[in-house]
């Protein structure tokens, strides 16, 4: 465990949206999380960063158990992640997730895309489902494309496409998994501020990411992970001006070079 | 190399150069650019041209299209007899179609598998047509296979009864195709995707087993046991018909290598596509339904209508346990005394209408490809 473990610093006033408490998880026998102990608060947003394989993508699929953990216990809005398929079911509806190569539905339409979940999981009218889903579109600023397949839009198109669609659900928490990775530099912007609107209206997120400006600005929270475990946690401005640990020290000078 | 003159903008280089003009230069370019290339051209056409020829001279100008017929009606064979191994003896065509189309069926109520193969082909056009791809269309399929049961076996509306036993020929072939395919299916489907259930082993295990065991022996073999050794093993009395029997070999053949095609459809599909689906809180069923099966069974379009023409054609093994398909027909046709001798041409006419099936099959695949590849990759 690390000295330096500030995770419960998060806001404790609010309930508690997501409970990590001594996660652990191997891949066969590489041991990819370690007594990973996190608190996420209503409406917190935390930025978790880290070098690639040091687990920060694992951690945040278990949270809507698209991985399962080992030893541990994860609690997302009060329900306890277990082999139960009834709590899953429950996890599922209030947890949106975006990822890194966008997967959108390629033979759907965009509304299509973003009608699905409503009317299959909601039960929601197929009418009611096209509204909330233009509402969506005109707010990730694409409403004109509604009726294109994914193959027809831009990477960053695409990518707030699947924020949309992961909103139509309503969700109360939001989880990116690197949401700008895969994307030219000139369309990493256009989904960032997506984002950052999202982060301002109030949406619990906890969001995978190396965009250093993004956390500076919307992150009440910053989580550098390193090996699978919790190295540092703190505010933004701290972590980035005054890191405590070598890890993050080295970790702050690579992503800086790099841009 | 001085670099002391810039390169003026010459008029010959705004345009690409022009490499093929027009049918004699493409000639020319492809088939004559070398000695070696133009005596394998010309070698080539002789052949063709010898073989074209030697087919219209023995199919066309030498053929014999009809026999004089005796007193008593009976065919008199010795025109043919006389043009053996110089023209095509059609008359045993003219003779025996009726007998290869539709079997032993009552002559005078061959019109009723006749109405039969038109409605096996309709409801082919209609399902093929993806403006007819609604809940409508197994609504259409269950009428007509009710009308072809009930044309087939009659009994009913002044129809006379025809006993199973006695159907034959082309609607034979198509009912063990169609029931065999549009069964096999969603039996595959099922089997590809229990054989993928990593939660139920068992699932997982049976489904191997099937497959394996079933792709590890012939059809004929398969046949065989359903014809033979099933009955052996059924209570005194309860004997499904041969026909069922075989169809049930069929579809149970058609749907192991089917399954296989199928798997490999869902194993293509990225992951991301899963955990997208599953993210959104889809059960499985619904994850199936609506977002992998779709896009599975589109990348295996190809393969799958291979799977279908051979099963259609595999349909024609019945032949060894003596069900009247369009394969035996052709096969009896040709045992009558007078026309022995003449299977070339039965052959041939059988061979045309079994590519005739087949060939719309393969181009209607392709067509889909197209289609579906428009509106997913642009």
């Amino acid at each position: 465990m690390s000295d330096t473990q500030t995770a419960s610093t998060a806001p404790a006033s609010t309930a508690q949206a997501i409970v990590l408490d001594k996660v652990n998880k191997w891949f066969g026998a590489l041991h990819v999380l370690r007594d990973v102990t996190m608190n996420v608060g209503l409406g917190e947003r935390v930025v978790v960063c880290g070098p690639s394989g040091s687990g920060k993508s694992t951690m945040i699929r278990c949270i809507n158990r698209l991985e399962t953990h080992q030893e541990g216990r994860i609690v997302v809005d009060g329900t306890e992640l277990t082999d139960d398929l009834r709590a899953l079911d429950t996890i599922r509806r209030e947890v949106g997730m975006v990822f890194q190569s966008f997967n959108l539905f390629p033979h759907l339409t965009i509304l299509e895309n973003l009608t699905l979940a409503p009317i299959w999981v909601r039960k929601m009218p197929k009418a009611e489902a096209e509204e909330l889903a233009m509402d969506y579109l005109k707010r990730v600023k694409i409403p004109e494309q509604a009726k294109k397949y994914p193959g027809q839009l831009s990477g960053g198109q695409q990518q707030r496409v699947a924020i949309a669609r992961a909103l139509c659900m309503r969700p109360k928490i939001m989880l990116f998994d690197e949401p700008t990775s895969a994307l030219d530099p000139e369309m990493i912007k256009e989904v960032l501020d997506v984002m950052i609107e999202l982060a301002e209206s109030g949406m619990t997120m906890v969001c995978v990411t190396h965009e250093m400006g993004f956390a500076r600005q919307v992150a009440d929270r910053v989580v550098f992970m390193d090996q699978g475990e919790i190295v540092e946690s703190g505010k933004p401005v701290e972590m980035f001006e005054n890191p405590q640990t070598d890890r993050l020290k080295l970790f702050l000078s690579q992503i800086l070079r790099g841009h | 190399m001085s670099g002391t003159s810039v390169r003026a903008p010459s008029a010959t280089r705004e345009q690409p150069p022009i490499l093929v003009a027009g049918p004699l230069a493409w000639l020319r370019n492809n088939l004559f650019n070398s000695w070696w290339s133009t005596a394998v051209t010309l070698a080539l056409i002789y052949l063709v041209a010898k073989g074209l020829l030697g087919f219209v001279d023995w199919g066309i100008v030498h053929a014999v299209w009809s026999v004089p017929a005796d007193a008593k009606g009976q065919l008199d064979p010795q025109l043919c007899r006389d043009a053996k191994g110089v023209g095509a003896c059609w008359a045993v065509i003219g003779d025996k179609w009726r007998f290869i189309l539709f079997g032993r069926y009552p002559y005078a109520d061959q019109w009723r598998p006749a109405i039969c193969v038109a409605l096996f082909i309709g409801l082919f056009i209609v399902s093929a047509m993806r403006r007819f791809w609604r809940k409508e269309l197994a609504y259409i399929w269950i009428v007509t296979l009710v009308i072809i049961g009930v044309l087939m076996w009659g009994g009913v509306f002044g129809l006379e009864y025809v006993p199973q036993d006695t159907w034959g020929g082309l609607p034979m072939t198509l009912i063990l195709a169609t029931f065999g395919l549009a069964l096999a299916f969603p039996l595959a489907v099922f089997v590809a995707l229990g054989r993928r259930a990593t939660t139920m082993p068992a699932v997982r295990w049976l489904c191997i087993v099937y497959v394996e065991l079933i792709r590890g022996v012939p059809l004929i073999s398969v046949l065989f046991m359903a014809s033979v050794m099933f009955p052996l093993f059924m209570p005194v009395g309860l004997n499904p018909d041969k026909l069922l029997r075989a169809q049930l070999g069929i579809i149970l053949f058609g749907a192991a290598y089917l399954a296989e095609v199928i798997r490999g459809g869902l194993q293509a599909l990225p992951k991301g596509q899963y955990e997208a689906a599953d993210a959104l809180g889809l059960n499985y069923w619904q994850k199936t339904g609506q977002i992998i099966l779709p896009q599975a069974l589109r990348l295996v379009i190809p393969p799958m209508v291979n799977t279908f023409i051979g099963s259609f054609k595999d349909t024609s093994l019945v032949l060894i346990i003596g069900i009247f398909d369009l394969m035996t027909t052709g096969k009896v046709a040709l045992a009558e005394p007078i026309w022995q001798g003449y299977s070339t041409e039965v052959y041939l006419v059988l061979a045309l209408i079994y590519f005739i099936f087949c060939f719309s099959m393969s181009r209607y695949s392709r067509g889909l490809e197209i289609e579906f590849g428009r509106s997913v990759r642009r």
